[in-house]
């Protein structure tokens, strides 16, 4: 590798991220084709992808070498300690390039090799079918039809190839509207309620300016209220705030007129664009890294980011679509600007709460192929895959998976996954180590040839289900078809588990949720074995059948054999500490690295007064 | 004097009352001596039963003839009663004023309150003095049992019997009394096994500002020091207001008078800022029309949180020289019952497993609370809802309870009770048929005999049926030391006192019972594997011994 011209330093430093005390582990690091490995004294290796780099930064030297802080996509902060400048220079600069490729060929995912033959990568892609999904929604039937207009990417790049209509909308009026609409983005079909037989779509901004109409785009709205045999109006809902969208008008976009449309209901619901979320994520991010952060600090720290206000306001966007659908039988039509970031937002969170479907670990991945990936999120430039626009970086897709866990929270027993997997799926729309999420859009990713030369997240993902596999899970109740999430603010928290995953010393030291998805893995044993003994108990008796008479005999000369009731002590024994196993406690020993600080502390002499290091108390001098 | 004197209108009909998450329900209004009572005779059920001491303020308006009566009680929750007819509502409401603010103890409900069910241990007697120091005594002999506060001449506030240094003597202990806030001297708090180490608390030290001493005071906490070894002593003010102190007679200890001891200042605040942190706190949890900015910042405006990081850091501190430092500590403040006993017990919360079992815990809040003289009753006359401006209310049980739930959470299978245990206890120390947290020290439950005539919370608590709610289904015993985080990220706000009857728990109960099922299937399985081999290697044992001869 060209840019590789250090690849083992030793000696390096790892320091503590909250420890005001300097305390490090001493190790080795490692710069590779892919991955920056630190291995410490004690053989534990940190490994760090290249791809989640989100910056490096070279510190001021000191005494003790030169400091080189590593920030990571998935949150986790890195504060090495090299102890020659130049090393730290080499890495530094290696680093730099490493993570900002300028081609997509670059990236991991073509380089990644899983070990499986062409049809297994095949086979791979093929696991989420988005046909299949329409079949199971309904689609095609009646009203809504698969339109052919896209096949050859002609109406809109950016769209996938299938899309579903209104059968009485005629191509005329699709190629009309799709002029009329930012980036050629007309409205279609996204969710469709077969019970309620009414609709989720999504489209991208009119180009109305001040006054301009156009008739197909009013026809094409209209066919979608006619597809909804129960209610003739429909929701046209427009996530920005209202300030944004009239502000579009003066660029010839902006928002559809109540008075050219025919059956409409207009709605502004007031999410915050691309740029907002990233610097509200910035400021969160800020806040939360600080050392010996005081409650008061977190806490404005929180208000001031925006964070959760953001969320809320995307779950709120979420109620207002299951709502329509649920209890006004409205179908509703969703767009932001372009509708890629908001809209998919709105559109897959609606459908999660309608569909128990979108809760299962497959429908969650399908969910993410249809509102994010086929619709064209653009994954590569909100992910900031390659060296690119920094202002295109936004972490929507990290705000649609946090909503997502604020109802796992609500509604413990609605979903088949757990956190785990949300955590899982956000570190891989960031590794580029599957070819899921690269490019922008469907049309690019073709162009790519992702299929041939890279494989899919999903397969590998099943694989592990048992991870992802959330205990408590009642997939019989129907109680939870629909999910109505309370927003009152008082419901939102933040995100400790993914915001600070890699902080071990802020998680609770024992996981009930890693308990009881065990006791569910062993229960499932312990019916197997159970089944097992059963069957042996029987053959034994079987066989004894015959001979039941030199059995009374033998038991009547045998009353207690010493012999078997040590083997059955032992048995037991065997049997029982499985139990224990499960619950060892995580970080109390006096190992535990929070703690170890304390002894140094107080060895130096007279400290006057104690201060408050970021999470645990410390003497200071 | 007579409750029915106070009762003006003993019954209502046609009274409407309305709950959070439940649907409005119209019965019959009773108030007695103790109780409001609402029932709508559908199935002979009470709606609601509420205790007139656990009720916190109350207001009334009035649309037309009709009254409304809006209940805060000291548990947070709000209820409304509308009541047809000016006259009957006005009755009722100062009726209700009258009963829940009655002045003499002796009037309080668990004078009167016969208990329904059979007292099969009594409370009053699970956790004597004698019996904890037995623990201790197997351990070490440099501590001994005195009696020298037998009539509470010595401090007030202090149980008869203490447990003080082996070498010290009575005639010591009076002069140090003399020498300490309100006669609080040091006394053994804890004793941790694994390394002989103690937490002594005490009142602050009378130095004054022309820097008093007393050798009976120095020789005693002396007394507790290996050779050699150096202790830490834990002022629970800030250094500043330790200094203050001094002009009002108190103080702090001297370097020069006690040099084989560090002194380390924290901050925990006390009385009313406290006060006003719970009243803030219900408030912003109780108003669901804030948007998300000014919930955080209501949140944290309320500093309650600050209070409970400050808490747990202090008692993680007193735990860590116990135990890192192999250093034994002094806890004080100013009077020592309030602050000193949240850092102490929380200290022993960490340190010892027996406090983080149902028994263990109820003995550290006989012992480190009760006994110790943590006046329950002033502190806790008035909840979240109080409009007066008294002095000595303050939520220092309450917060001691949050922070005990802030280690559950980071430990849930290191405590044998559940959250509904603290949620009880913080119920009963406000408002409550049992004579437990009556008195604001053993010489005031003494004098009015609550053993003889109330009723112990523990002697209801320990019985199977009850124990059987607050039980942890994921207990195992845990020896070790268990340190939790104090980072802000770390600790949360306690939804189950402070959201109770704001938001609906039936999806987080539902999941909890489910976690309870895999837990017991799990236990069943187990079991049955077990018989099911011992069955097999009987027949198989049988067979070889058939087969063999």
């Amino acid at each position: 590798m060209e840019h590789i011209r250090t690849t083992k330093v030793e000696q390096v430093k790892l320091l503590d991220r909250f420890s005001t005390g300097n305390k490090s582990l001493t190790g080795t690091l490692y710069l590779t084709a892919t991955h920056l490995l630190f291995i410490d004294s004690h053989q534990k290796e940190t490994w760090i992808l290249h791809h989640h780099i989100a910056s490096v930064e070279k510190l001021a030297l000191t005494t003790s070498g030169c400091p080189l802080v590593i920030q990571c996509k998935n949150f986790r902060i890195v504060h090495f300690i090299v102890p020659r400048e130049r090393d730290c220079h080499d890495i530094y600069n290696s680093l730099l390039q490493l993570s900002k490729q300028a081609k997509y060929e670059d990236l991991y995912a073509f380089s990644y090799n899983p070990k499986q033959n062409d049809s297994e990568r095949l086979q791979g892609w093929q696991l989420i079918d988005l046909a299949e999904e329409y079949k199971r929604m309904g689609v095609p039937n009646s009203h809504w039809q698969l339109s052919d207009a896209n096949r050859e990417y002609k109406i809109c790049e950016t769209y996938p190839r299938e899309l579903y209509v209104p059968r009485i909308a005629s191509k005329p009026i699709i190629v009309g509207s799709s002029k009329f609409r930012s980036k050629g983005r007309f409205p279609v079909l996204c969710y469709y309620h077969e019970e309620k037989e009414a609709a989720i779509c999504r489209c991208s901004q009119p180009l109305s300016g001040f006054s301009a109409r156009c008739l197909e785009d009013e026809h094409l709205l209209q066919a979608i209220s006619k597809a909804n045999p129960v209610n003739r109006y429909m929701y046209v809902v427009d996530t920005r705030p209202k300030l944004n969208a009239m502000a579009n008008r003066a660029a010839g976009k902006g928002y559809e007129n109540e008075d050219n449309y025919s059956n409409i209901r207009f709605q502004f619901v007031g999410i915050e664009n691309i740029h907002v979320m990233r610097s509200s994520l910035q400021k969160l991010l800020e806040v939360n890294g600080t050392r010996g952060l005081s409650v008061n600090d977190f806490y404005s720290g929180l208000e001031s980011s925006g964070w959760l206000r953001h969320i809320k306001a995307v779950m709120d966007a979420a109620i207002f679509l299951a709502k329509a659908i649920m209890v006004e039988n409205a179908s509703v039509l969703v767009h932001c600007s372009d509708g890629w970031d908001r809209t998919s937002q709105v559109c897959s969170l609606g459908s999660l709460l309608l569909d128990s479907y979108y809760r299962t670990i497959k429908g969650f991945m399908v969910l993410i192929e249809k509102d994010w990936i086929s619709f064209g999120h653009k994954f590569s430039e909100r992910c900031g895959h390659l060296d690119g626009d920094p202002k295109e970086v936004s972490p929507v897709f990290t705000q649609f998976l946090e909503c997502v866990w604020h109802l796992t929270e609500q509604f413990p027993q609605a979903f088949e996954f757990n956190e785990a997997f949300l955590l899982q799926i956000h570190e891989h729309i960031h590794s580029c180590q599957f070819g899921n999420f690269l490019g922008n859009c469907q049309k690019e990713r073709e162009d790519l040839k992702l299929k041939e030369k890279t494989y899919s997240l999903w397969p590998f993902l099943l694989d592990d289900q048992k991870k992802f596999l959330n205990p408590l899970y009642s997939s019989k109740s129907q109680r939870f078809t629909v999910l109505e999430p309370n927003t009152v603010s008082f419901n939102f928290k933040f995100w400790r588990n993914m915001y600070h995953q890699f902080d071990r010393t802020l998680h609770p030291r024992q996981s009930i949720f890693n308990i009881i998805m065990n006791m569910n893995e062993q229960n499932k044993q312990l019916e197997k074995d159970i089944q097992d003994l059963e069957s042996k108990i029987k053959q034994c008796k079987n066989k004894q059948s015959d001979g039941v008479l030199t059995k009374e005999l033998l038991h009547s000369v045998h009353p207690e054999s010493p012999i078997l009731k040590t083997s059955l002590c032992l048995k037991e024994q065997t049997l029982l500490p499985v139990n224990d196993a499960l619950r060892t406690i995580e970080g109390s020993n006096p190992a535990d690295n929070r703690y170890s600080d304390y002894t140094e502390e107080f060895s130096k002499s007279e400290p006057g007064v104690v201060s408050l290091e970021y999470g645990v108390a410390r003497m200071t001098c | 004097m007579e409750f029915a004197e106070l009762i003006k209108t003993p019954r209502v009909d046609n009274v409407v009352l309305h709950r959070p998450f439940y649907p409005a329900v119209e019965g019959t209004l009773c108030l007695t001596g103790h109780h409001l009572i609402l029932s709508s005779r559908q199935d002979n059920t009470e709606e609601l039963w509420l205790l007139h001491s656990n009720i916190d303020a109350i207001d009334k308006r009035f649309v037309g003839s009709l009254g409304t009566i809006i209940i805060k009680c000291k548990d947070f929750r709000i209820i409304q009663l509308d009541i047809p007819g000016m006259e009957e509502c006005l009755n009722i409401a100062s009726s209700i004023e009258a009963l829940s603010t009655l002045d003499s103890v002796t009037l309080m409900y668990p004078f009167f309150y016969r208990p329904m069910f059979e007292v099969i241990e009594d409370g009053w007697h699970s956790f004597l003095p004698e019996q904890e120091f037995e623990l201790y005594s197997s351990a070490t002999s440099e501590w001994r049992l005195s009696y020298v506060n037998k009539e509470f001449a010595v401090c007030p506030s202090y149980p008869p019997i203490v447990i003080v240094p082996k070498s010290i003597d009575d005639e010591a202990l009076r002069k140090v009394a003399t020498f300490r806030h309100g006669g609080r001297f040091p006394v053994l708090s804890y004793y941790h096994k694994k390394n002989g180490m103690v937490i002594m608390r005490s009142g602050q030290p009378l130095t004054g500002t022309n820097g008093r001493r007393c050798k009976e005071d120095e020789k005693l906490i002396n007394a507790t020091l290996r050779a050699g070894k150096r202790g830490y002593i834990i002022d629970t003010r800030s250094l500043n207001v330790a200094q203050q102190a001094r002009a009002k007679g108190g103080g702090f200890e001297q370097e020069a008078h006690y040099p084989q001891w560090r002194r380390i200042h924290k901050s925990i605040e006390r009385y009313h800022i406290l006060q006003d942190s719970l009243i803030k706190l219900v408030e912003a949890c109780n108003d669901q029309t804030h948007n998300m900015d000014r919930w955080l910042s209501k949140l944290e405006a309320s500093n309650w949180l600050t209070h409970v990081k400050e808490i747990l850091t202090t008692a993680c501190l007193a735990a860590q020289c116990i135990d890192r430092e192999g250093a034994s500590v002094l806890i004080h403040g100013a009077e020592g019952t309030d602050s000193t006993l949240q850092a102490a017990s929380l200290a022993q919360i960490i340190l010892e497993p027996r406090s983080r079992t149902v028994r263990g815990f109820e003995a550290l809040i006989e012992r480190e609370w009760l006994q110790a003289g943590h006046p329950f009753q002033q502190r806790c006359a008035q909840s979240a809802y109080c409009n007066s401006k008294q002095k000595w209310e303050a939520p220092v049980f309450l917060l001691f309870l949050d922070c005990v739930w802030q280690i559950l959470r980071q430990f849930p299978c290191s405590f044998e009770f559940n959250e509904h245990f603290l949620i009880m206890l913080f119920e009963h120390a406000y408002a409550s048929q049992f004579g437990t947290f009556l008195g604001n020290n053993e010489s005031e439950r003494c004098k009015l005999k609550l053993q003889q005539k109330t009723m112990s919370l523990w002697s209801w608590v320990n019985r199977p049926s009850e124990l059987s709610k607050f039980a942890n289904p994921l207990f195992e015993a845990n020896n070790l030391v268990i340190w939790p985080s104090v980072a802000p990220q770390s600790l949360q706000l306690w939804e189950g006192i402070f959201l109770r009857w704001n938001r609906s728990s039936k999806y987080v109960d539902e999941a909890y019972e489910e976690m309870v099922n895999i837990i017991e299937y799990n236990r069943e399985l187990q079991a049955k594997v077990n018989i099911l081999r011992r069955q097999l290697a009987e027949l198989e044992t049988e067979d070889g011994l058939r087969e063999s001869p």
